[in-house]
């Protein structure tokens, strides 16, 4: 007993990670249908970043939770940024262009950003420093951390934020009616380039805040971090219905449960023919078995065949 | 007359979409080698009784009797082969391909040749290549725009373009030949061009399901028609007795009010 | 003439260029064994690499489905021949059973693969096949507990190289006073069995499955109205091309002699897949200048960036394995940037995207 709930607790930190990097490729997929194969990477430059302010500031003296505040805003902003170029430089040029093209250039792009990021960052693991001291807290068997406690409550706090931006401003109804059909909405008078620009800079920038989470949770980094980051994530926003935003929210955390579960149990499940190393292949399969009978995943909307 | 007298009958076919009813138990019968017209308002459910019969929908209750058989077409490859062929409202040919090739794929439900037979190209491959490449000019030559054959499909007009599906359709030879609004956008000339092949077809022994808004058309083209409106059939009959109907004139004219 | 000129095979027709073709495939291997045996290798990566490309191209090329997961194929060819064919345990099937087997059993995984996942529309699929590449490495990397099958993360060492009777393709043999070396003996093999994957790319675009392959990629509803089964002929186009996929692991093993899970990681099937994209996706010319550019460029790089950076600055500024990969994801993106339906695409895709442009 004491084993579940210590994995739902552990899948539930997990799992607000993946939403919200879900988010970001969701929020790009459902406004140009493109998979942003590069964003792990920048949630990987987000706890990168994250952790070189927090090291340069950890001597000057600032109070520890002051200096969180400013690594995370420091790389949010520049992650920000970051996801702006990508979309004005890499992807814009390719509007209109074969479909497997900009999945190419993605691809390119994220190779591009793990290598700056190992020039940069160097090759080995980087350890965090610990900035706050860690309180470990008792429930019925099972502990949790007061990081993980913050990590759940500010993802639950930037996601409420972004529905209140989706669906009570003026910039997030400009978003639902281009996803919706962008011709309609640029002649409505929304600028579809705007729009297509703040779907990857809010993306980002949620990236951004997981990376910083991911990086004080883990307490560690590393520049190739991103890419099975950004493919859990990937499948989590698949896994809930890809373009849609409660459906990226929930797979995350779904697929956060689920796979500590797996991790917890496959052992005891298989006869313990298969290890704790087959975690990474939960995502996956469950992937596959949702796809197989739901086709839009759990959440999304069935598109049928339109004569 | 060995062959029975009926070709189709739909028996109570229902469909909704969400809480909209789009066929209200639609039942209605086709009799070989004649033209039967389908009409409607807008949105009356005449492309979705299509979509049922041809498989790409899957109607709730109700059922088709194609030929004696009864249809058990869940798949739309499974309609085509027991010999109902379609266009589409809104033209779907292969754009990218030249109007003979959009025929030769037409022709792949009636042909064998595999994987084996296209890389060792053995002589039954090759014999079906060319009989399929010759059937591909009988039917572009048929709906008379041969002269279009390597223009690639999107290239083509409008009017052409209709043929050219009709073609495609023709090549699955079926018993059935269903079609989804052809004179749609068409100018006077065409329409009767289209009228004069659509005849043609019929008298070659395949019978004709239209569907068409140009009541005029379908009118001087079908044996006989049948009007949907709401989902509903409201009328079956010959052109002469439909147009007096009131319940036609109320739909139509309703229509045109609301 | 004209019309005998037309009825004449492309190769009837262009025979000089034929001739040409043949005496540069010839002088490569001996001309990059000049620079070493290392060169010769290379050679056949980029030859392995076609074979891997085009066997990729039925899939995504013709048939339009996205398969990010192709190098799953790939593993599954490699590991049935160093199981079968090495001290691991102790079997030493000979190569004609072995690759045929690695091919079918590849071909078997993607129907089991394909059959529930191949109605999904194209980036569920994409995911869906990268999944199962990385569910293929993670169980290669992990199934040596608690009975040892691969080995894990170590590998299979020791495998067979490919054997005609007492003609082994690992030794040097001397043929009229020429000495022929394994690598160059694997690249003629390789070469080999590259044409006849072009073959049967030329010849499967121009059937009746390859069109029914492109009525597909053009418009499935329509293809279906046509009558054709298309669950069925997208399972064809992938367990064709997860069949090529395992000759071609086949044959690395026995090139290698030894196979781990990291040859068969995400980035792999990603390279395969950007070679096809770069040079032109079902573009058969295209896929192969894809290929050879691939896998030359990081060679080049390697070789390249240290003497460089060393002319330059003297010393080393930036770690060149790094710098490697950057250009490389930099090239990728610029050619997709500046040439956007690939290097050499065909001339009706490259008409197709002007229409579009307009």
């Amino acid at each position: 007993m004491d084993t579940l709930l210590q994995q739902l607790i552990n899948g539930l930190t997990l799992g607000a990670v993946y939403a919200l990097v879900a988010l970001g490729y969701t929020m790009v997929y459902g406004i140009i249908g493109l998979i942003n194969f590069a964003h792990g990477e920048v949630v990987m430059i987000g706890t990168m970043v994250a952790f070189t302010v927090i090291v340069s500031l950890a001597g000057s003296g600032m109070p520890p939770l002051m200096i969180l505040g400013i690594g995370l805003l420091i790389s949010v902003v520049v992650c920000m940024a970051l996801g702006w170029s990508l979309e004005r430089v890499a992807y814009r040029p390719l509007r209109g262009a074969p479909r497997l093209t900009p999945l190419i250039t993605a691809i390119g792009m994220s190779m591009v950003l793990q290598n700056v990021a190992m020039i940069i960052w160097g090759r080995n693991y980087i350890t965090f420093p610990p900035m706050i001291e860690k309180h470990i807290f008792h429930i019925g068997g099972a502990t949790f951390t007061n990081v993980q406690v913050a990590i759940v409550t500010l993802a639950a706090l930037v996601m409420l934020g972004l529905i209140y931006l989706v669906h009570r401003t003026r910039l997030g109804m400009a978003m639902r009616a281009t996803a919706q059909n962008p011709q309609v909405a640029s002649l409505m008078g929304v600028d579809i380039n705007r729009v297509i620009a703040m779907a990857f800079v809010i993306g980002s920038a949620l990236g951004a805040v997981a990376g910083c989470m991911v990086g004080s949770y883990y307490e560690i980094a590393h520049y190739q971090m991103g890419f099975m980051l950004g493919l859990k994530a990937f499948t989590a926003a698949v896994l809930g219905g890809i373009g849609n935003l409660a459906g990226a929210m929930a797979g995350g955390i779904l697929l956060g449960v689920i796979e500590a579960l797996g991790a917890g149990y496959i052992g005891q499940l298989t006869g313990d023919f298969l290890g704790s190393h087959y975690q990474d292949i939960f995502a996956f399969i469950v992937l596959i078995v949702v796809l197989m009978f739901r086709p839009s995943g759990l959440f999304g909307e069935r598109t049928g065949d339109r004569a | 007359m060995s062959e029975p007298q009926i070709l189709l009958q739909a028996h109570d076919v229902a469909k909704h979409f969400g809480g909209v009813k789009a066929l209200h138990d639609v039942s209605l019968t086709i009799r070989r080698g004649e033209i039967y017209g389908l009409i409607g308002p807008n949105g009356a459910g005449k492309t979705t009784f299509f979509n049922c019969l041809t498989g790409l929908y899957k109607n709730e209750s109700g059922h088709f009797v194609f030929d004696g058989v009864k249809l058990t077409a869940d798949a739309p490859h499974k309609a085509a082969e027991v010999g109902i062929a379609r266009t589409f409202q809104n033209i779907r040919l292969f754009g990218n391909m030249t109007a003979i090739e959009n025929v030769m794929v037409g022709r792949h439900l009636r042909t064998h040749a595999g994987v084996l037979g296209a890389i060792t190209r053995n002589r039954a491959t090759m014999a079906e290549e060319a009989a399929i490449t010759r059937r591909a000019e009988e039917l572009l030559h048929y709906v008379g725009i041969h002269e279009r054959a390597h223009d690639h499909a999107k290239n083509l007009s409008y009017g052409d373009q209709r043929r050219l599906e009709i073609a495609r359709a023709l090549a699955t030879e079926p018993k059935l030949l269903a079609l989804d609004e052809p004179a749609a956008g068409m100018n006077g000339t065409e329409t009767e061009a289209l009228r004069v092949l659509v005849e043609g077809i019929c008298k070659d022994g395949v019978t004709v399901l239209l569907i068409e808004h140009d009541v005029k058309l379908v009118m001087g083209l079908c044996g006989r028609v049948a009007v949907l409106d709401y989902g509903e059939k409201i009328c079956e009959d010959v052109p002469a007795v439909v147009q007096k109907d009131p319940r036609v004139i109320e739909a139509y004219l309703g229509g045109s009010v609301a | 003439m004209n019309e005998q000129l037309k009825k004449a095979a492309p190769w009837q027709r262009h025979w000089l260029a034929v001739v040409l073709i043949g005496v540069v495939l010839l002088a490569v291997p001996f001309v990059a064994a000049l620079g070493g045996q290392a060169w010769v290798r290379i050679a056949n990566f980029a030859i392995l690499y076609i074979f891997l490309a085009l066997g990729l191209n039925i899939v995504v090329g013709y048939a339009g489905l996205l398969d990010l997961g192709y190098v799953a194929f790939y593993a599954v060819g490699a590991y049935v021949y160093a199981l079968l064919a090495s001290p691991h345990f102790g079997l030493h099937l000979p190569f004609w059973v072995i690759l045929p087997l690695g091919a079918a059993i590849a071909c078997l995984f993607g129907m089991l693969l394909g059959a529930p996942t191949l109605k999904l529309r194209g980036d569920y699929l994409a995911i869906v096949t990268l999944g199962f590449g990385e569910i293929i490495r993670i169980f290669l990397n992990n199934l040596n507990a608690p009975i040892n099958v691969t080995n894990g993360a170590q590998g299979i060492t020791l495998i067979d190289p490919i054997r005609i009777g007492d003609f082994s393709f690992a030794d040097t043999t001397t043929i009229f006073g020429l000495d022929i070396s394994g690598p160059q003996k694997y690249y003629f093999l390789l070469v080999a069995l590259a044409i006849m994957v072009i073959i049967v790319n030329i010849r499967l675009q121009n059937s009746r499955v390859g069109r029914a392959w492109q009525a597909i990629r053009e418009d499935e509803v329509a293809a279906k109205a046509c009558g054709i089964n298309t669950r069925n002929i997208k399972l064809l186009a992938f367990a064709m091309g997860a069949s090529f996929g395992g000759v071609a692991g086949g044959v690395f093993s026995a090139m290698q002699g030894f196979v781990s899970p990291e040859s068969f990681s995400l980035m792999e099937s990603i390279t395969i897949l950007a070679m096809v994209v770069l040079g032109g996706m079902g573009h058969i010319p295209g896929v192969i200048l894809g290929a050879i550019l691939l896998t030359a460029l990081p060679e080049v790089l390697r070789y390249g960036i240290e003497p460089l950076q060393d002319a330059l600055f003297g010393r080393m500024i930036i770690d060149p394995e790094s710098l490697r990969m950057l250009i490389f994801g930099l090239s990728m993106v610029l050619v997709m940037r500046f040439r956007p339906a690939g290097l050499w695409p065909s001339p009706q895709r490259r008409r197709e995207l002007a229409e579009s442009a307009n």
